[in-house]
């Protein structure tokens, strides 16, 4: 990977981040604007489970990683440690990939 | 300041650096250098947009693709940036490093306070706690990840879905929440077998609009 692509990555970061506390000087965005930008995350987080699951290039398939999501699903709604999901994930696609 | 902060605050740093070991490992499973990991944990130091930009790379998208998704997910910072700015006052210098630590956690921990000097120290021990924390574990994993053979035999891949599930699923609760992230998630899948890697993600952004949709409908 690129060492420019990275700073590049670093500077709009900061760049955001810094928006309010340098640039704003407690003007604040209008409610609709903040519910906007607060939502962001989540529908690009659904989409990056469900294309590194299901994405194998430009084909979608079924493999090991739908049953190792199927586990992480089951301990995140048990309020399991984030290290024990993603652990207990790679651990359910390693050993179906073992074994098949 | 009040034991309850600082103890608070260490608790989240020992979290966060569990979950960049994870980082580390993955970072270097997807082809970043060990030295590239702990910089963008340095600099970058915002963890969704990290996961998602190693993500698209492990999957096979070059950086700039991976760049998409990673700006998208740190948009919220600009949210949350602004949202500080009344209580992160000072000479410019203190409040551009301040800036640097305005993350999820830090936030969070910022938000929970009603007296904006407590609030401002909360920010700050949180903030700091979880930046050691997070490039200790970050260079933890990525000196792991490199002795580590095949990605996929070790189920390396699989960590990355199970990472944005944890993810996300605080994030639910919000009523707009579960119809952006469904729609989101059928738009990107819908063009994975039509669009460049990286750009399905970046289109599941469209989840937005029927989010706020159903936000409306739930208030009207």
């Amino acid at each position: 990977m690129s060492w420019g692509a990275l700073l590049t990555l670093c500077a709009v970061s900061y760049a955001l981040k810094a928006a309010g506390p340098v640039l704003a000087g407690g003007r604040q965005l209008g409610p609709r604007a903040r519910q906007a930008l607060d939502l962001v995350a989540v529908p690009l987080l659904a989409a990056l489970i469900l294309v590194q699951t299901l994405g194998d290039g430009h084909r979608l398939t079924i493999d090991a990683r739908l049953p190792a999501l199927a586990v992480a699903a089951v301990l995140v709604w048990r309020r399991a440690p984030f290290l024990v999901v993603v652990l207990a994930a790679a651990a359910t696609a390693a050993t179906l990939r073992a074994i098949s | 300041m009040a034991t309850t902060t600082l103890s608070r605050a260490a608790g989240i740093g020992i979290a966060v650096g569990l979950y960049g070991i994870s980082f580390g490992v993955l970072a270097v499973a997807a082809g970043v250098s060990a030295a590239q990991a702990c910089v963008m944990s340095m600099l970058v130091f915002t963890g969704a947009s990290q996961f998602a930009f190693v993500g698209v790379l492990a999957g096979g998208g070059g950086a700039l693709a991976a760049m998409g998704p990673a700006v998208m997910l740190a948009l919220r910072n600009a949210a949350y940036g602004l949202s500080l700015a009344p209580i992160l006052r000072g000479r410019l210098g203190d409040r551009a490093l301040a800036a640097h630590f305005v993350i999820d956690e830090s936030t969070a921990m910022a938000r929970a306070e009603v007296d904006p000097r407590a609030a401002r120290r909360a920010f700050l021990a949180t903030g700091i706690s979880v930046w050691l924390c997070w490039n200790a574990g970050t260079l933890a994993g990525a000196l792991l990840g490199a002795g580590f053979g095949d990605p996929r035999a070790l189920g390396l891949d699989a960590m990355f879905p199970a990472a944005f599930l944890a993810l996300l699923a605080p994030q639910l609760r919000r009523p707009a929440a579960p119809a952006a992230a469904v729609a989101g998630a059928i738009v990107a899948v819908a063009l994975v077998p039509v669009a460049p890697a990286g750009v399905p993600v970046i289109a599941g952004l469209a989840g937005v609009v029927p989010g706020v949709l159903v936000a409306r409908g739930a208030r009207a």
